[in-house]
């Protein structure tokens, strides 16, 4: 049996395919929790979990705030505009002060790609990503995963549609690494402008054609189409990307019996999917929120642990 | 003060020379270059076991002043220089101000005068405050006593605008130096585009961007009829350009900077801000493209591209982190390990592509160690092994994306205009 050695949690692409498997064992035996009557057991108690959101977020933020509640920490939420850090203190140094208030874990959401690893190589504490720039969105992938392999078994050998803005968007990133790590066999679907440039080599198969991609595949997961973006010269109209990649009742008729669908939210409806989908009996969107809280108190319970055990000389 | 340089393997292109001699320095200039002279010297170096070569030439150097003190100062800057075995350097022109008049370029040479420890050449911008809107007083900037044109940092975007430079130039006798990047294509990118900018969810640049705009600049200075220089080439077709160009009689030369051999885009994986530069670290098909071309010699000169930042614009968020890395004190050691051990390039071929070429693009008289000649002399233990590290850098920013590497060719003793500047 293998253990947990490292302080932070930065993306998929870090992990060997053991620890994957070990985050998603541990957050089986944490999602039995959420359903009892007093939903709190006392792993990280006396521990404090600081979410540090540069980028609004409510459900990523929420998530992690009851998972570490429900493993009996004290959580500190900062947001952007309430903190020092609208006055111009660098991410370095505001992670430095939350180290210096003793917090034991920084759970950090940021626009720029990499923000986590620069603030987990800055800090002894423990650093888990909650989603930077077009990056990785570490949890996000676990939990999607971890909603998988309940529904269907296993993860080896199945076939893992991701469509949407595959270019901008850090869960595609986590989710390629996660799947294939665990011998999933994976397609990004897009149109052309928003393929990143050389995708085949995370190993995957990219195409722009939603049929095919849908076709034979065991699952589909529906990124949110940021419109709102600037990078959207590359984006195509509202409409025109509903008809030729929104995940519609008609095209999963034609895709295999009881494929299933998930979105990451907040769904966009009528753009990436129709409502009938998103509530559909394919849907399996509100228990990857469920899902979500086990994932992270796993996630919180394994860096926390492994803090605990570098700070003794245990581990390097 | 006559200084007697003893058993050093000289290694001198302009004069075809590679063998065992001694160099006599006196009163600032190359004495007496011979097998064995016996002389009474005011000092002598023994430099058996060493080589001996002309002070490198970089033509291609930020030294911040005036303006960015913080980043760098002509004083700092030389002394780095002096320390990596550069005894002249072309000083880039996006200071603040700009040296795009007479008065700005006036405030320099002061500066230059006051501080430098090596020579200092000074490159006048094309356009005004390097805008890309209205050009320089060409002539007048030529008069002042700089000794090239370049908006380095950015590229004059306007076709017509950039002809009429080099057009000006041509007339003034002045050499341009482009720094080619279509910003239209390279927009809002911070590293190479590929798999590693997918992989890290960062903007990507082309090889495009580069290239194309090479292609334009050698377009039009092949009209005008007017030599023109590529800085800081980094891929594969931008050298294809340039190898096209020369074989069809277009006066063109390049420069490639060390960073650009020794590392690929992989060196990004662990959003390394010392490793963000422009144009990007590449891919390793550019890599071994920039080094063939060293080899085929259609890449002339080596220069560091020389970009000092302070930590409080490098120890940020990656996107947010300032373009380019310092170059002055590795240059040497990296191109021995890179270049030299792997037979890319031979002693002789790249003291001339780091000292004789550049000192021919540039017309001026640097580069040899002729009789007469300057006395600009390095002195290196060309098989010492070492370990670069940040508390040894002397220049004022410590933004090296080489710290930590193991390198190979100490500098001992830098000489210039006949004064040790440095010694080991």
């Amino acid at each position: 049996m293998m253990f947990w050695s490292k302080k932070d949690l930065l993306g998929l692409e870090y992990l060997t395919q053991e620890e994957i498997l070990l985050i998603l064992d541990t957050a089986e035996s944490f999602k039995e929790v959420s359903s009892r009557e007093i939903k709190k057991v006392p792993a990280l108690r006396g521990k404090t979990a600081v979410n540090l959101f540069y980028e609004p977020s409510t459900r990523t933020r929420i998530s992690f705030e009851v998972a570490a509640k429900r493993l009996s920490a004290d959580v500190i939420n900062i947001a952007t505009d309430t903190s020092s850090v609208r006055k111009g203190e660098t991410l370095i140094d505001t992670g430095k002060n939350i180290q210096a208030l003793k917090a034991d874990i920084v759970i950090v959401r940021h626009s720029c790609s990499g923000a986590a690893n620069m603030l987990a190589r800055a800090l002894d504490i423990s650093v888990v990503n909650a989603g930077d720039g077009w990056h990785e969105h570490p949890t996000q992938a676990l939990l999607d995963i971890f909603t998988l392999r309940e529904k269907l078994g296993k993860i080896a050998g199945l076939k893992v549609t991701i469509v949407g803005d595959i270019a901008h968007s850090r869960v595609a990133r986590s989710n390629i690494w996660g799947l294939t790590k665990l011998g999933a066999s994976v397609t990004v679907c897009a149109p052309e402008l928003l393929l990143p440039a050389e995708i085949e080599k995370m190993k995957v198969k990219a195409t722009s054609d939603i049929d095919k991609a849908l076709k034979d595949a065991d699952a589909v997961n529906v990124l949110r189409m940021q419109f709102e973006r600037d990078e959207n010269a590359a984006f195509p109209e509202q409409l025109d990307y509903y008809k030729k990649f929104g995940i519609t009742e008609e095209r999963l008729d034609r895709a295999q019996k009881g494929i299933i669908v998930m979105h990451p939210g907040p769904i966009n409806r009528g753009i990436e999917m129709s409502s009938g989908v998103a509530d559909g009996e394919n849907s399996v969107i509100l228990e990857q929120v469920t899902n979500g809280i086990a994932v992270r108190m796993a996630v919180l319970f394994l860096v926390a642990q492994a803090r605990e055990k570098i700070k003794n000389g245990d581990i390097d | 003060m006559a200084i007697l340089i003893k058993g050093g393997r000289v290694v001198d292109p302009a004069n075809k020379i590679d063998a065992p001699m001694d160099i006599l320095v006196d009163d600032g200039k190359i004495s007496r270059v011979a097998a064995n002279i016996d002389i009474q010297a005011d000092s002598v170096i023994d430099a058996s076991g060493k080589i001996v070569a002309p002070g490198m030439v970089d033509m291609h150097v930020h030294l911040r002043e005036p303006g960015r003190e913080d980043k760098e100062t002509v004083a700092t800057g030389t002394h780095a220089a002096a320390k990596g075995g550069v005894t002249s350097v072309l000083a880039m022109p996006n200071t603040i101000p700009a040296m795009d008049c007479p008065e700005h370029v006036g405030l320099l040479k002061e500066i230059i005068k006051r501080t430098a420890k090596i020579n200092v050449f000074i490159c006048g911008t094309i356009t005004q405050d390097r805008l890309g809107k209205e050009l320089s007083g060409i002539e007048e900037l030529k008069k002042s006593g700089v000794c090239a044109l370049s908006d380095d940092g950015d590229s004059v975007d306007d076709d017509k605008l950039m002809f009429r430079a080099l057009e000006e130039a041509g007339r003034a006798g002045i050499l341009t130096i482009c720094h080619c990047e279509d910003k239209a294509l390279s927009g809002k990118g911070v590293i190479n585009l590929g798999f590693n900018s997918t992989r890290l969810g960062l903007r990507g640049i082309s090889n495009e961007s580069e290239y194309k705009r090479i292609a334009r600049d050698i377009d039009l200075a092949g009209k005008a009829g007017v030599p023109v220089h590529i800085a800081h080439v980094s891929c594969r077709q931008s050298i294809e350009i340039i190898a096209e160009a020369k074989k069809k009689g277009i006066r063109v030369t390049c420069e490639t900077a060390p960073h650009y051999f020794s590392f690929t885009d992989e060196a990004l994986l662990g959003y390394d801000t010392n490793m963000k530069m422009n144009p990007p670290l590449r891919s390793p098909e550019d890599l071994k493209a920039v080094k063939k071309g060293l080899k085929d010699g259609i890449i002339d000169a080596i220069a560091s591209d020389h970009a000092p930042h302070t930590e409080n614009e490098k120890d940020i968020e990656f996107e947010r982190a300032a373009f380019g890395k310092i170059g002055l004190e590795s240059g040497l050691a990296v191109s021995v390990v890179e270049l030299i051990d792997q037979s890319v390039l031979t002693w002789p071929e790249f003291i001339q592509k780091a000292a004789l070429n550049p000192s021919r693009i540039l017309g001026i008289n640097k580069g040899t160690l002729s009789v007469g000649a300057d006395a600009d002399i390095m002195i290196v233990d060309a098989g010492k092994e070492f370990v670069l590290e940040k508390k040894n850098i002397v220049s004022k920013s410590k933004n090296s994306p080489f710290i930590g590497r193991k390198v190979k060719g100490l500098v001992e003793h830098t000489i210039c205009n006949g004064k040790l500047v440095f010694k080991a």
